[in-house]
This record gives structure tokens, C-alpha cells and sequence, in this order.
């Protein structure tokens, strides 16, 4: 006979395995945030405390009035917006090409897509560097926006595509029927079926942008005012010396917009993801 | 009901001959259109993947260091960049280093993230929710916040790992300088990617085996499979192409990571931490020498073109049969 408490007993070891797994993925982060919140004298004490005892403020404030915090979020934030955006607006071009038509080289298009999607991106960072030194775009955050703009846009499009078959043809047919043109009936359509599609994918370029470090770091050298977060996180230590609460409140800091967009997505995050990975 | 169009489009015998002009031109125009709309990728992928790749392998057969940068006039010096590389130890130092780097990360991502994905299958709803949310936690920390936030973990005097294995009985982490050692440093690398990595491996495999058909698990059960023989007969063969992706892109993932290596250790202790990437970087930007470190580069990307190809194969033909 089955029994809901031997049923109960037989999951223990799955369930503690679990909770391993939970303990080590959210300990680091967890151990981030609390160290953030302490005051020095407890982030130095012998023995840790696991519990934020005597919360305060401190750190965030050092790292806010660190020199350029506000210069270099903006620089991020642009950097990152422009690049999604221009990434999106090129995979959709390119998305609805390979989803919705046939042409000639469609196939070696995709194929070139998938290859640039693997492309050994830190391998370029010497001809980058040559290149935006040539053209006189180091220092420069269009620089920047250009080569993240490139690196997630074959993402981009894999991903669309995926969630582009999703969507039947027939339901552009029939609006077409109704005297709709092509653009029209995409635009009225299947775009706002594909938006959850494009929230998601956007999201991947977001954090992509949002977190490259290194070209970021080779392409903005003499411009301090150029550079943005996570080159200027890497460097907290040095500026900072071993102000561990600060170095850890720039930390959360720098995750905070990351991390509430993936909370709130994360269902469409990963449905997006296998749909793009299984179909792609 | 989509079945019948309606008649008047249909061509029939009687239908007179469509004017000619008209439809000719719509037809160059509609053949045209795709192209006008790949038109932004192709140029995209032409001037800022293909021309820096091209230039790299130019420059590595260029004499391009300090003084070319800035004044130009590189000459071209055939094989002699790739003759110094090779003929280097140090080099062959670091591409082993790498290949095990790359080997010993993707195995270990692969593995726990199978196993976590599996463990996700099998558990009650709301501890999956839990799991994938700090999966989910982990995967959303950027990189560079994880590497300071591994920093603080491991720091020797006041790191909260030293004091754990302090407690557990090991007193020699004690204020254990886990920084000043090849081999420590090396190790906390490992943990680092392997820890930003699986959550990834682990989300994507689980939602590859959701779809695996019940009934397959079914017919399993009745021919009295045990665990390992459903996963090796059943789950594995069904996933492959999943397995395989993923693999693919933990590989390149892995041999080319940057970031994390370069903001911890630059390479360092000895440098016991250089792989190929930092390496490349290395000699560019620390000693100027672009056209060695643009060897490096071409062979880098050599290296990991032959280690993928098999992959690389599989996965055209499937998508050739696809398309």
C-alpha cells in the first residue's frame, strides 16, 4: 500500500538535495547583500554573523558618492538600451526574412547566423582595438554600443525565429484576406503575439550588454568618463582598498536592475530560452 | 474551410494571360524584399565580425607592435609571428592549461547540471519553484558582481569560507591566502564558471525533458528499466541534440572566458591561471606586441573551430534537414 508519509520518507534525499542545490546558489548573493548591510566592525569580526544584526546604510552611501558612480550607470544604461534596441530592430528585419519567405541563401544565412553566434568574441579585442583606433572611436561609447549590438544580435535572431514558427502563418493570411498588406498584417498581427518573444530575447542582450567587461575594459582607455560599471566595479577593490561593505553594496548595486527584470520574466525567460534552443 | 480558396483566384484554363509588365516589376520588388531585410545583418556581421577577424589574421602575419599603432606602415613578415609562438613553451604551457580548463568545466557543468535537471523532474511543485529560482538568482548575477562577491568568499582574513573549514576542523585555511597559490587560484576559477554556469545547463535540460513523451518513460517502467538504464535509453537519446548544444556552447563558453580570469588573477599567481585568452591579451596589451597577440588569437580561434567541428557538422546537417 502506498503511504503519504512513506511517500514523504522517500523524497528526503531528493528534497535535501534540493535544498543543497538552493543553499548553494543563493548563499553567495545572499552572503553579497548582507555583507552590504553591515556595519565594518561586523564584516571584520572574528566570527561571521549570518544575520544583517546591526543594518545599516553606510556602504551604500560610499559607493554612491564614489567618484563617476552616477556618469558610469548612465554610460552603462545608454550603452545597453542602444544596443537592444538596435539589435532587436535588425533580428526582427532579419527574423521575419527566415521565418516568413523563401529566397535563395536563406539557408546559408541561417548557417551564418549560427556560426556568428559562436564567434570567439575575445578573440577580437586586439583588431577592435586597432580598428576603433583607426577610426578614432576609442574612448567612445558608440564603439561600445556597436560591438555589443553585434554580439547579441545572431542571438537575437535564433531566438526570434523560434518564437516566429510559433506563431502560424495562417493567421497573417487570413488578415491579408481581410485587406491588410504584408507589413500591415505583421504589424497588426504577429507582433503583438511575438512581444512576449521580444521582452525575453531583449533580456538576453540586456544582460549581455549590461555585464561585458571586456571590451568595455580595452576600448575605453584614456575617457575615465567613458567607462562603464563593471569596468568600474573591477576596479572598486583598488579604489576602495579591502572596503569590503562598500565593494559588496556596488555589487548588489550593479545587479539590481538584472535581477528585477529576470524575477519578473523569469517564467517567459526560460520557456523563450528552450524554444529558441530546441528549435534552433 | 482554408481549405477552398475562392474560385476567382484560381487559375484556370480560361484565364486570360496576366499583363506582363506589372507583375514583373512586383516580382523583382518581392524578390528583392528579403534581401533589403537581411540587409542590416549582413552589413552588421561584415564590419564588426568579419573585417576584425580578417584584420586580426592580417596583422599576425604583420611586424605591428607600439610604433605601427601609431604611425602605420605595418610590413608583412610571412610566418615569423606563428614561428615565435610555436616555437615557445610557454605556448604549449597555456593551450594545455586551456583544454583542461575547458574539459574540466564542461564537465563538471554538464554533469551537475544533468543531474539537477533530472532532480527538477522529479521534485514536488513548490521545492522546483524554489530551485529554479535560485537558479534563476545565480544565473542573473553578472559576471562581474560574482567575481568580486568570490573575492569576498574566499578572502583569507576575514572570508567566510576560511572560517567554515576552520570550524569544520581543517585549521589550516586559517587566514589561508587562497590568492597567492597557482593551484587555489585555479580552483576558485573552476568554481566560479562552474557556479555561474549551471544554472543554464540545469534549466535548459530540464525543459528539454519536459517534452520527452511520457509513454516512453511508460514502456521503460513495464521493461523494468532501473534509473540509469531510462536515462541512458530513453532521456539521453531523446535530448541529444539538446545535449549536444548545450556542450557545444559550454565549450566555447569556457575556452574563451575572459573576465572572470582576468579581474581575479590577470593570469596570475606564476601564471597559473593564463589561458589562451589572457594570454593573447597579455602579450598585446601588457607588452605591445599586437602581432603575436593576434597569433594567438588566429590559433585560439583555429583551436576552437577544430575542437567544435564534429558538433559543428551534426548540427548543419540536422539543420539542413530542418530547412
Amino acid at each position: 500500500m502506498r503511504h503519504p508519509l512513506s511517500r514523504t520518507l522517500r523524497r528526503v534525499p531528493l528534497n535535501t538535495a534540493a535544498l543543497a542545490v538552493l543553499a548553494v546558489s543563493v548563499f553567495p548573493v545572499y552572503w553579497m547583500a548582507i555583507t552590504a548591510f553591515k556595519p565594518t566592525a561586523d564584516i571584520q569580526a572574528d566570527t561571521p554573523s549570518f544575520l544583517p544584526l546591526h543594518p545599516t546604510l553606510d556602504h551604500f552611501r560610499t559607493a554612491v558618492h564614489a567618484a563617476g558612480f552616477g556618469t558610469f550607470w548612465r554610460n552603462s544604461l545608454m550603452v545597453t538600451l542602444g544596443a537592444v534596441l538596435m539589435s532587436l530592430l535588425v533580428a526582427l528585419l532579419a527574423a521575419f526574412a527566415v521565418g516568413r519567405m523563401r529566397w535563395r541563401g536563406r539557408r546559408a544565412f541561417i548557417l551564418m547566423v549560427f556560426i556568428a553566434q559562436m564567434a570567439p568574441w575575445e578573440a577580437l579585442l586586439i583588431p577592435m582595438y586597432v580598428i576603433a583606433r583607426d577610426t578614432d572611436m576609442l574612448d567612445s561609447l558608440s564603439m561600445l554600443t556597436l560591438v555589443y549590438f553585434m554580439t547579441t544580435l545572431p542571438f537575437t535572431i535564433v531566438t526570434l525565429r523560434g518564437f516566429l514558427a510559433a506563431i502560424p502563418v495562417e493567421l497573417e493570411e487570413s488578415a491579408q484576406v481581410d485587406g491588410c498588406s504584408r507589413a500591415g498584417a505583421f504589424r497588426r498581427i504577429t507582433l503583438p503575439l511575438l512581444a512576449p518573444g521580444l521582452l525575453s530575447t531583449s533580456l538576453f542582450g540586456f544582460i549581455t550588454a549590461w555585464n561585458e567587461f571586456a571590451f568595455a575594459n580595452t576600448l575605453i582607455i584614456k575617457n575615465q568618463d567613458a567607462r562603464t560599471l563593471p569596468v568600474w566595479l573591477s576596479s572598486f577593490a583598488n579604489v576602495f582598498g579591502t572596503d569590503w561593505g562598500a565593494t559588496m553594496a556596488a555589487s548588489s548595486l550593479f545587479m539590481l536592475p538584472v535581477l528585477l527584470v529576470f524575477l519578473v520574466l523569469q517564467n517567459k525567460v526560460t520557456s523563450g530560452m528552450t524554444a529558441g534552443a530546441v528549435k534552433g | 474551410m482554408l481549405t477552398a480558396p475562392p474560385a476567382a483566384t484560381r487559375p484556370t484554363a480560361k484565364a486570360p494571360p496576366p499583363p506582363a509588365r506589372r507583375p514583373a516589376r512586383r516580382g523583382v520588388v518581392a524578390a528583392a524584399r528579403p534581401y533589403l531585410l537581411i540587409a542590416p545583418t549582413l552589413a552588421g556581421t561584415a564590419f564588426l565580425l568579419l573585417y576584425p577577424l580578417a584584420r586580426n589574421i592580417l596583422m599576425s602575419f604583420q611586424h605591428y607592435r607600439m610604433a605601427e599603432l601609431i604611425h602605420g606602415g605595418a610590413k608583412f613578415i610571412g610566418f615569423a609571428n606563428y614561428g615565435a609562438i610555436l616555437s615557445d613553451p610557454e605556448f604549449w604551457t597555456v593551450v594545455r592549461r586551456t583544454l583542461w580548463w575547458t574539459a574540466l568545466d564542461t564537465g563538471l557543468i554538464l554533469l551537475l547540471g544533468t543531474l539537477i535537471a533530472l532532480m527538477l523532474d522529479k521534485l514536488g511543485r513548490w521545492m522546483r519553484l524554489a530551485v529554479m529560482s535560485g537558479l534563476v538568482l545565480t544565473w542573473a548575477t553578472p559576471v562581474i558582481a560574482a567575481t568580486t562577491i568570490f573575492q569576498w568568499l574566499f578572502q583569507s582574513r576575514f572570508g567566510v569560507v576560511n572560517w567554515s573549514l576552520d570550524q569544520l576542523g581543517f585549521h589550516s585555511f586559517r587566514n589561508y591566502a587562497w590568492f597567492a597559490h597557482g593551484g587555489s587560484t585555479f580552483a576558485i576559477l573552476v568554481a566560479l564558471v562552474v557556479w555561474q554556469s549551471v544554472p543554464f545547463a540545469a534549466l535548459t535540460l530540464y525543459g528539454g525533458l519536459t517534452t520527452v513523451p511520457a509513454e516512453l518513460y511508460e514502456a521503460a517502467r513495464l521493461d523494468g528499466a532501473g534509473a540509469w538504464q531510462t536515462f541512458r535509453l530513453v532521456t539521453f537519446p531523446v535530448l541529444r541534440p539538446l545535449f549536444a548544444l548545450v556542450t557545444s556552447l559550454e565549450v566555447i563558453w569556457c575556452f574563451k572566458c575572459f573576465a572572470q580570469i582576468w579581474v581575479i588573477s590577470q593570469g596570475g599567481p606564476d601564471n597559473a591561471t593564463t589561458t589562451l585568452p589572457v594570454y593573447a591579451f597579455q602579450i598585446a596589451q601588457a607588452l605591445h606586441k599586437y602581432d603575436l597577440g593576434s597569433a594567438v588569437s588566429t590559433l585560439t580561434v583555429l583551436i576552437l573551430t577544430g575542437a567544435l567541428v564534429f558538433n559543428l557538422r551534426r548540427m548543419f546537417r540536422q539543420e539542413g534537414e530542418e530547412l
